[in-house]
């Protein structure tokens, strides 16, 4: 990591290696610089770290608790370790306790993090008292989105894009509180109704398919759904002046979702709904 | 004013300006992303006031909501900049050194007092007094607008009215500080640095110029007709006058979505020839003897567009187009062919390249650069330049880069050319909403769930005073036309003012009532002032 | 901000006027003119701590927060009404469902020590009865129970048992408070409960009130701090920082606006000291908050007092007014030459609110949801900004300490844990109640101070620091109740709990209960929490209907134990499977009959 000549740099040390980072830089990044894997569900480039999922945590010397890499800034002299017996466990049991409650099979890269960690999310799950589990419908409200709660981890992210990290729409939040906690509109009233302006910012970094594009919803349900042989193609919106960059990911000819590049200076990931939804009309949709 | 037509800032100085002044736009809805950055500046702290005749989704943002008459921008304008001079808050330092015409600003302002504009545009002396100084104090401010300003018959002066506010302050040429326009769709900029104006060669080299005509003559290899063409409005009173005989219409739809469509469709339809080219057979195309199926030009072919902060970013091609549709330039280049020129098979890297020669603004900007570095903004002129985040910072050089002062233009109110009658008693404005684009060509591809259609928007008192009730089909007629539509009784509108989109041609044609009038300069119509009447579809007497 | 998208319901008239009285002259968009609407995002940020009490003020007129009424709320302080929702449906008193009546609704206490008291049977003699009953969690009243909470529609909500006190009014006629230790001249702390009218100013000051923040105004800032940080007094409402030290670092932040908050949202399983101080001795809490105002700089003090806590709530409100009226709080507070002023915030049904994270939360107007620390609140608190941040039983012992002096002060106590606490005595103790202790005393002395066991059975187990404290055998009699014991010893005095078990009572509920509670009041916010604590609960609801615990069953409550205590973001978490695991250990459950 370089720093220009006005950054200060910070130097500690994670699994016995010396790394040196820009202050400010948190101890996430450092473990990136420093080549080492973090797992993480709720933090994104594009959003500001609310640390809730905690699968990301490390051991700091001298903190009586496990520390959230994805928000605590790296310090000078710190001394961290990802990989001891303590930072595995908890990464485990975070795993184990998300898989035991909801369906992580499209979340991206937890299937590795599980085999990795040896999590058995089943162990939770005994004849004589079931597991509690989500257990909502699908709710499917419009042509655009779909809503799958049981996928749901809870990790805030769709209410920070929805809300002042991006959109400023605030159509969602997260509502009850505890393992009832849902992300929800005002009374659960239907999307339609609500503030929501489609703009698909909380679909884009949802990290386990609990909100969906309906496109893809359609094909993953007609067993057609598959990323292996779609092409993305970068290119800019036509709808405005602003110059979005969208990505164009393409299967057997179609368009079948549209995002945006989250290290993009002007959309940041984020787009509105003519730039996510207004492409239908090049397949003769009208 | 400043020479090259281009928004000033980039988008991320308004995360960090201090004060916001939106004139004329609904970025909120037209500029979603645009509105991202600017809804960091004020989470940040930044202060905004909203100028604009409807309190728009956009002007809920602000601390100040101005809601001025249609067409007294300048008005308002000129009364902020008398108030700057009268309060001692011009930048004097800068007005000697980087300006000229001061005088003669100072006096053509000097009528513009509170009073006056309070009396033509409708808001408090006390919000134009306190928008003045908020501006001229400001550390960093920005000034942003879209077609709020342009769409009116004297849409130029408006521009220069805001210009001159910020030569007053010194809000120009600073990082924070600047003139914004931002632009409605993803190349009016590039579209404009490419030479698509009468007057204009690419990289903004001026046709009447023999030197600029001679660069060009150079690479083209053959001479340059010095005389500039007519612009779209133009252009029609030729057809008018029967001197314009055969058009060919490239991705426009006229016969939507200009303004007083009546005689647009009857100029249209009485051409010798129509050819247009288009992604779908539109009603334009409709009227055409031949038509060009060509590619959709963000998903089906290559190229380069130009972001209202001037950032010239690559389009990709990600489908086939269907059927025979082609790429624009594969069209262009078959005409010239059938018109006895041989252009070759040009690729889009090979064409952007004889631009980078020939565009001093462009010359950095590689194909191999706009990949790697995901855009550049212009100017660019070499290989090693980074790109420029903000325009004029000469305006703070010692030597001003060599280049002559920034001149204060004398511009003055005059409101919209339709004036309010007894028989249309109400204004009609128009814009955009959220979810759709210009006449619903391409938007109309989609369901939306959040798309309210035909309607129009009427203040809660008029709807009372003409019995209208939330939804009820009306007749809105003014001097050009009438149509039907559905009221939807608005909060957010002042008494007198009403407002549709023209995103719906095939529901209503919003464009029957739009003014003919335009500005001479740019040939932009106003859209934005038209006076109309509303009536009841079943009156009393059983009529209609 | 913001462009907010209201559905159609409307408000009634009764929704209308009652948020509008909450709310008062702080809605966010004003319209000047037909062409000059001001509002903004300053504007917003400053007014959107108003949402509490508009939802309290909801829920009060109608008996539940109706969508019009929200609509109405969130148009007036320009929230969105999804994170209005969000908001309302995180407390254990708010209703966004229609309850199909506007009776009251009695909430009856289940934790331990009122369940072995019998709530159970208490609930179903009301329900009988026909009164409307919801299950509460502890409602600090844990020295009478079964504890009642009685929450109306368009009448004051109030506690039973003070109902007989004070005839559901607040009055100086009304009986004073008696506790066990009544006239003790050692009492510092508990002095002048019961002897003080609590509703009266005049009667303050003749027990001696406000003679603390004449002369802390005469001390000086920094002299008040070195006092307090040379006594030692360390936070009592649980995590034991040094008071000193957090006040230091308020005082020295400079340039933006600071805040000292009464962290009065006692909610501690078996906690209910701070309520008997504010209820019987109102104005010292008042007096108490004045002077961290002044010597840490900070202009606005804030009380946040649970909503379970009507008449504390009361007469707070009262105190505040007349020491307002007095000109001790205001422009020149108690002639101080600065600026103090102080206002009342109820909670509404939510312990995580006693983090102090989450009350600051609460009270900006968003979901009490915790926040990482650090950064800490001495530099980001309250609305971001420096906060310094008590509860009152430590704010009490700062009057003591003004008034006679660290030296005085260590008098008392260890050396390591100077001063004189606060315990909550419940269960099988012949006088439950509040009791002040000077540490070191052993807790065999304070079973007895309390007149020893009562019932039938030995002693069995004590609940030392709450539910988020540990089980401890009748080998623990010679434990010191000190900090350094305590944590030496693997325990923790918590907030003065010490809650009492025979053998005569069946552990096993009590235990399942309290691993309830922490499902029931976590937040939901962070994976180990929201997750751990259902799965504990799924846990131990199998070993009670096994009647025994199996030792993979066991390995399974280790392994949530250790995850919540490592890695959940605030102390509810962390805290969540300590009694479980202690009682575990103990044998006092799990083991076959």
């Amino acid at each position: 990591m370089t720093a220009t000549e006005t950054e200060t740099t910070v130097s500690l040390t994670i699994d016995g290696r010396t790394v040196e980072v820009v202050a400010g830089t948190t101890i996430h990044k450092a473990c990136e610089a420093a080549g080492t894997d973090t797992p993480t569900l709720c933090w994104a480039e594009n959003l500001t770290p609310v640390n809730v999922c905690r699968v990301c945590v490390v051991e700091v010397e001298g903190s009586r608790a496990l520390v959230p890499s994805c928000a605590r800034p790296a310090e000078d002299a710190m001394v961290v370790h990802t990989d001891s017996e303590r930072v595995r466990h908890s990464r485990r049991m975070v795993l184990e306790f998300l898989g035991s409650g909801v369906d992580l099979d499209q979340a991206k890269d937890l299937a590795r993090w599980i085999e990795e960690y040896g999590a058995d999310p089943t162990r939770y799950d005994q004849p004589d008292l079931p597991a509690v589990t989500i257990n909502e419908p699908v709710r499917i409200q419009d042509d655009l989105y779909i809503r799958d709660y049981d996928r749901c981890v809870l990790c805030y992210k769709c209410v920070e894009a929805c809300g002042d990290d991006a959109q400023h729409t605030f159509a969602i939040a997260v509502a009850g509180r505890g393992f009832g906690a849902r992300i929800s509109t005002e009374y659960d009233i239907e999307l339609p109704d609500s503030a929501c302006v489609y703009c698909g910012n909380c679909i884009a970094v949802c990290p386990t398919g609990a909100i969906q594009f309906k496109s893809e919803f359609d094909l993953r349900a007609a067993a057609d759904w598959r990323p292996d042989e779609q092409t993305v193609t970068r290119t800019v919106c036509s709808y405005c002046g602003v110059g979005c960059n969208l990505d164009l990911h393409v299967q057997d000819g179609r368009i079948v979702k549209v995002t945006s590049p989250v290290d993009h200076p002007i959309t940041h990931g984020h787009l509105c709904i003519k730039g996510r939804f207004g492409w239908r009309y090049v397949h003769g949709g009208r | 004013m400043f020479g090259a037509g281009g928004g000033t800032s980039s988008y991320t100085e308004i995360e960090e300006t201090d004060v916001i002044v939106l004139w004329g736009s609904n970025a909120r809805d037209a500029h979603p992303i645009f509105f991202h950055h600017l809804m960091k500046g004020l989470d940040n702290g930044a202060r905004m006031y909203s100028v604009d005749p409807r309190r728009t989704s956009s002007a809920k943002f602000s601390d100040v909501w101005l809601g001025i008459n249609v067409g007294s921008d300048i008005a308002l304008a000129n009364a902020i900049g008398r108030e700057i001079i009268d309060a001692g808050l011009d930048n004097r330092g800068f007005i000697a050194h980087s300006t000229v015409g001061f005088e003669d600003y100072a006096a053509s302002v000097e009528s513009y007092t509170l009073e006056f504009a309070a009396e033509a545009t409708g808001v408090p002396i006390g919000a134009i007094r306190e928008l003045a100084h908020a501006y001229a104090t400001a550390e960093k401010a920005q000034i942003l607008w879209t077609l709020g300003i342009t769409e009116h018959h004297n849409g130029v002066d408006n521009v220069f009215s805001l210009c001159n506010l910020a030569l007053l302050t010194g809000h120009v040429g600073r990082w924070g500080s600047g003139l914004v326009p931002l632009r409605g769709q993803n190349n009016v900029q590039g579209g404009g640095d490419m030479g698509a104006l009468p007057n204009k060669l690419p990289g903004f080299a001026d046709m009447a110029d023999p030197a600029d005509r001679a660069r060009f003559e150079a690479v083209y290899g053959m001479e340059l007709n010095p005389v500039p063409g007519k612009h779209l409005t133009l252009m029609f009173e030729a057809m008018e006058q029967g001197s314009m005989r055969g058009v060919y219409i490239i991705g426009e739809n006229p016969a939507d979505s200009e303004a007083d469509i009546g005689r647009i469709r009857r100029l249209l339809s009485g051409l010798d020839i129509l050819v247009v080219q288009d992604i779908f057979l539109t009603r334009t195309a409709e009227m055409a003897d031949v038509v060009f199926p060509a590619s959709v030009a963000w998903a089906e072919s290559d190229g380069t567009v130009t972001s209202s902060e001037r950032r010239v970013q690559r389009v990709r091609a990600a489908l086939t187009p269907p059927g025979q549709a082609r790429d624009d330039i594969e069209i262009l280049g078959e005409m010239a062919r059938r018109l006895g020129v041989d252009w070759g098979d040009p690729t889009h890297e090979e064409l952007w390249d004889e631009l980078r020669s020939l565009s001093p603004a462009h010359a950095g900007m590689s194909w191999d650069r706009l990949e790697a570095e995901g855009g550049l903004q212009w100017p660019c002129p070499s290989d090693d330049h980074p790109g420029s985040p903000f325009l004029h910072g000469w305006l703070w050089e010692d030597d001003l880069g060599g280049r002559e002062p920034a001149p204060f233009t004398v511009v003055a109110h005059e409101g919209p050319k339709e004036q309010l009658s007894e028989e249309f008693p109400l204004r009609l404005t128009t814009g955009r909403a959220l979810d759709s684009y210009n006449t619903g060509v391409q938007s109309g591809g989609y369901d939306s769930p959040i798309r309210y259609g035909d309607t129009i928007d009427v203040n809660a008192a008029d709807a009372e005073r003409l019995d209208l009730a939330d939804g009820e089909r009306v007749r809105v007629s003014s001097a050009r036309g009438s149509v039907e539509m559905s009221v939807r009784v608005h909060p957010d509108l002042p008494e007198g003012l009403t407002f549709t989109t023209f995103h719906f041609p095939d529901l209503v044609d919003t464009n029957l009532l739009t003014s003919d009038a335009w500005d001479r300069r740019s040939g932009t119509a106003e859209f934005k002032a038209a006076s109309i009447r509303i009536d009841k579809l079943v009156a009393a007497g059983g009529a209609e | 901000m913001t462009d907010l998208h209201f559905t159609d319901e409307r408000p009634d008239p009764a929704e209308v006027t009652a948020a509008d009285a909450a709310i008062g002259d702080a809605a966010v968009v004003v319209t000047e003119t037909e062409r000059l609407v001001r509002s903004g995002t300053a504007r917003r940020r400053g007014s959107r701590h108003l949402l509490l009490p508009a939802l309290h003020a909801l829920q009060h007129v109608r008996g539940w927060i109706s969508p019009g009424g929200l609509n109405h709320v969130c148009d007036l302080l320009q929230v969105p009404p999804a994170e209005a929702y969000g908001v309302a449906t995180f407390y254990e008193m708010f209703r966004t469902d229609d309850p199909g009546h506007t009776d009251p609704v009695t909430h009856v206490c289940v934790d331990a020590a009122c369940q072995i008291a019998g709530s159970e049977a208490l609930i179903a003699e009301l329900e009988a009865f026909g009164t409307h009953v919801r299950r509460s969690p502890c409602l600090g009243q844990c020295e009478r129970g079964p504890a009642t909470f009685v929450q109306s529609v368009a009448a004051p909500d109030f506690v039973p048992a003070d109902r007989d006190r004070t005839m559901g009014t607040v009055s100086a006629d009304a009986e004073p408070h008696v506790i066990s230790q009544q006239g003790d001249p050692s009492l510092r702390l508990l002095k002048r409960v019961g002897v003080v009218d609590p509703t009266s100013l005049d009667s303050y000051r003749t027990h001696g009130g406000y003679e603390a923040l004449a002369r802390a105004i005469t001390m000086g800032p920094d002299a008040v701090i070195e006092a307090v940080a040379e006594s030692g007094l360390s936070g009592r409402g649980g995590a034991a920082f040094p008071t000193g030290v957090k006040w230091r670092a308020v005082a020295a932040e400079q340039g933006r606006p600071k805040h000292v908050v009464a962290n009065c949202d006692e909610s501690e399983p078996g906690t209910f000291k701070d309520r008997v101080v504010m209820e019987n001795d109102p104005f010292s809490v008042v007096e108490a908050l004045t002077i961290a105002g002044l010597a840490t700089g900070a202009e606005s003090g804030w009380i946040y007092v649970r909503g379970e806590y009507p008449l504390a709530a009361a007469r707070l409100l009262g105190a505040i007014e007349q020491a307002r009226g007095a000109g001790l709080l205001g422009p020149d507070a108690a002639g101080s030459g600065h600026t103090f002023g102080i206002e009342i915030r109820r909670g509404a049904g939510a312990y995580i609110c006693g983090e102090e994270t989450a009350l600051f939360a609460s009270i900006e107007g968003f979901r009490g949801e915790p926040r990482s620390k650090p950064p800490f609140p001495t530099t980001h608190g309250l609305f971001g900004e420096p906060t310094a941040i008590n509860n009152p039983e430590t704010l009490l012992n700062v009057l003591d300490i003004v008034s006679h002096g660290a030296d005085e002060y260590r008098s008392r106590g260890t050396e390591q844990s100077p001063g004189t606490k606060l315990l909550c005595l419940s269960g099988r103790v012949a006088r439950p109640g509040v009791y002040e202790v000077e540490f070191g005393i052993t807790l065999g002395q304070v079973l007895e101070l309390a007149g020893g066991l009562t019932g039938s059975g030995e002693l069995r187990a004590v609940l030392l620091g709450g539910a988020a404290g540990s089980f401890l055998g009748p080998d623990s009699l010679d434990l010191a109740l000190t900090i350094e014991d305590t944590r030496a010893a693997g325990t923790t005095l918590g907030s003065g709990v010490v809650m009492v078990f025979t053998t005569d009572v069946d552990m096993t509920p009590v235990v399942v209960r309290i691993a309830e509670f922490f499902r029931d009041e976590s937040c939901g916010q962070c994976v180990p929490c929201r997750v751990g604590t259902v799965r504990q609960h799924e846990t131990l609801v199998r070993m009670q209907r096994a009647g025994s615990i199996t030792d993979e069953r066991m390995v399974l409550v280790d392994d949530i134990a250790r995850v919540m205590v490592d890695a959940s973001i605030c102390g509810l978490g962390q805290s969540a499977a300590s009694a479980v695991t202690s009682a575990l250990s103990l044998g006092l459950i799990g083991k076959p009959a």
